[in-house]
């Protein structure tokens, strides 16, 4: 392996070995939000006229726990190697900035995308889904989860302790996440919260993600790709930059 | 070339009181030159600056004005390559908990691209004692064999020059003993050593060179032996029954009831255990022995020089 493969298979383990928290838990809890608004609400909501609420929901809920989880695994392995100080020994190495992002971000795309698989397989049964376009669905997922990664990984070096990381998670990812259209569809709102809703990257990735499943969506799946993609260009410009600059971690 | 090049490096901090803009210099224009194969002592009190002299040559953190580099490579603009030939293993006794020593060892390998590294992997356990660690989490181990680790961590792509920052601080004998052994042999072998430590005795037993740092300056770089010939070549050590007088105190070094006084001559010798006669101090015991590497550091540091 080369360094930045034996880097991008250190973060891998170091997730895999603790699964049952980083990978078992977040699906519990996505299971955990169908059964109760899937039980609250399926009889009262019907979206885009022909799709039950609980078919609509699940591929929200895969794609909130994916994204969740892309941030959770960059920030935390990052803050945890600051605050138990054995980043130093990927400090000492030759890997170049390139290498360390690309290793995060991966191992980030591949929890987000292991957990994802995980809500979707003990979720979709439950439910009438159907796949219209699963390339654009693998499309979203992975943009998504990189995107998540790399904001991930600017929190963690950002971060000097824990209290800060779960103020960027809870006051930041959280609402953005759940304020994405998770839930509903945008079209049901007012017409102010609509373009509210509009001015959230988090609103498009769900939304083309979902139309990988339905065929339809709120707004063009080509729109959603295009802003998705410059929001992933613009956040990991900047995590690029804040590795090759060393922020906080090289004095 | 040099294994290890400073040049004039200086490292700035900002002054959390004071005028702003205030800085305060942890190294101010440090120059020294370690050679191939050298074994070299960097000594120093507490912020001294030799931490900070060893995060700059590792890439931890920057210098704000001069040069480092690495068998001739920069340690900024060829990083990659100043990196590779350099093992650091640092101060604070850090570990990964996720993974046992192996698999610590098999990493470290590879973030240096090293591949099919086992065989030097099972050396590196057996000459540190680590063998029948291998698959202990890191988390089970005590101190002492969390800084075994350490070393092994650095040593793991054989890095031409190692760099060891204060390695024995706070460990037992016995790895200390098994330390400096697989060092002394890496070092016979051609790897070029830096080495910081308070254990005085350890930097006169190894080291061939030694520099002294203080306030963020080098104040003296010389062979070990140059050294030691040039401070007073003798110790006047006394168990004593009493107090001595301020006076007679001021010129020795007291620790309890036992006082070394420095001494150039047998006359000075004679002058001194006067003096502590006239006091009507009570000595109980008396030892003349040459001056070692802990009285030139006092004298070096106490300004005496």
């Amino acid at each position: 392996m080369t360094g930045w493969q034996t880097l991008l298979y250190k973060e891998v383990l170091r997730f895999w070995k603790v699964s049952f928290q980083t990978i078992a838990a977040p699906v519990l809890t996505a299971v955990l939000y169908l059964l109760i608004f899937g039980h609250v609400l399926e009889d009262h909501v019907k979206v885009y006229d022909r799709i039950s609420y609980t078919a609509f929901l699940v591929p929200g809920l895969v794609m909130m726990s994916l994204l969740q989880n892309a941030f959770a695994n960059s920030s935390s392995s990052l803050i945890q190697s600051k605050i138990m100080g054995n980043l130093v020994f990927l400090l000492l190495t030759p890997l170049s900035h390139w290498a360390w992002y690309l290793a995060y971000v991966g191992s980030s795309v591949l929890r987000g995308l292991v957990v994802g698989t995980g809500v979707f397989l003990v979720t979709f049964a439950s439910t009438d889904l159907t796949i219209q376009a699963p390339l654009w669905i693998l499309v979203f997922a992975v943009m998504g989860a990189a995107l998540l990664g790399s904001l991930g990984l600017i929190a963690g070096l950002w971060a000097d302790k824990f209290d800060q990381l779960a103020a960027f998670q809870n006051f930041i990812i959280m609402p953005m996440t759940f304020l994405s259209g998770v839930f509903y569809s945008i079209h049901s709102l007012p017409a102010f919260w609509q373009g509210v809703s509009h001015l959230n990257p988090f609103f498009y990735m769900i939304d083309g993600f979902r139309y990988g499943f339905f065929g339809v969506s709120d707004v063009s799946p080509w729109l959603s790709l295009g802003i998705v993609g410059v929001a992933l260009l613009c956040v990991g410009s900047l995590a690029v930059h804040l590795l090759r600059v060393g922020y906080k971690i090289r004095g | 070339m040099p294994a290890i090049s400073f040049q004039s490096v200086s490292r700035y901090y900002p002054l959390a009181r004071g005028p702003k803009g205030a800085t305060f210099a942890a190294l101010d224009d440090v120059s020294l030159d370690i050679e191939e194969g050298e074994f070299f002592g960097l000594l120093g009190p507490n912020g001294a600056g030799k931490t900070t002299l060893i995060s700059i040559l590792a890439g931890l953190t920057r210098a704000s004005k001069g040069r480092v580099s690495v068998l001739g490579h920069d340690v900024q603009a060829e990083y990659a390559l100043a990196r590779r030939q350099l093992g650091v293993v640092p101060q604070e006794l850090v570990f990964d908990p996720f993974f046992n020593v192996r698999e610590a060892l098999r990493i470290q390998s590879g973030y240096f691209g090293v591949k099919n590294n086992e065989g030097w992997i099972d050396e590196l356990l057996e000459s540190l004692g680590l063998a029948d660690k291998a698959n202990a989490n890191m988390r089970q181990l005590s101190g002492g064999m969390k800084r075994r680790v350490l070393v092994a961590q650095a040593l793991v792509h054989k890095p031409p020059v190692i760099v060891l920052d204060e390695p024995t601080a706070g460990v037992d004998v016995e790895l200390r003993q098994t330390l400096w052994q697989f060092i002394s042999r890496l070092n016979k072998q051609g790897h070029t050593v830096l080495l910081t430590t308070h254990y005085l005795e350890e930097a006169e037993a190894l080291c061939g060179r030694i520099a002294m740092l203080k306030s963020g300056k080098v104040v003296a770089l010389e062979r070990t032996s140059e050294l030691l010939k040039a401070a007073s070549s003798h110790v006047l050590r006394l168990k004593i029954d009493g107090e001595l007088p301020a006076d007679l105190a001021a010129q020795a070094r007291v620790t309890g009831r036992i006082v070394q006084f420095p001494a150039h001559d047998a006359r000075e010798i004679e002058s001194y255990l006067g003096a502590v006669r006239e006091a009507g101090v009570i000595v109980d015991d008396v030892e003349i022995t040459k001056a070692d590497l802990e009285d030139v550091f006092l004298e070096v540091m106490g300004g005496r020089k």
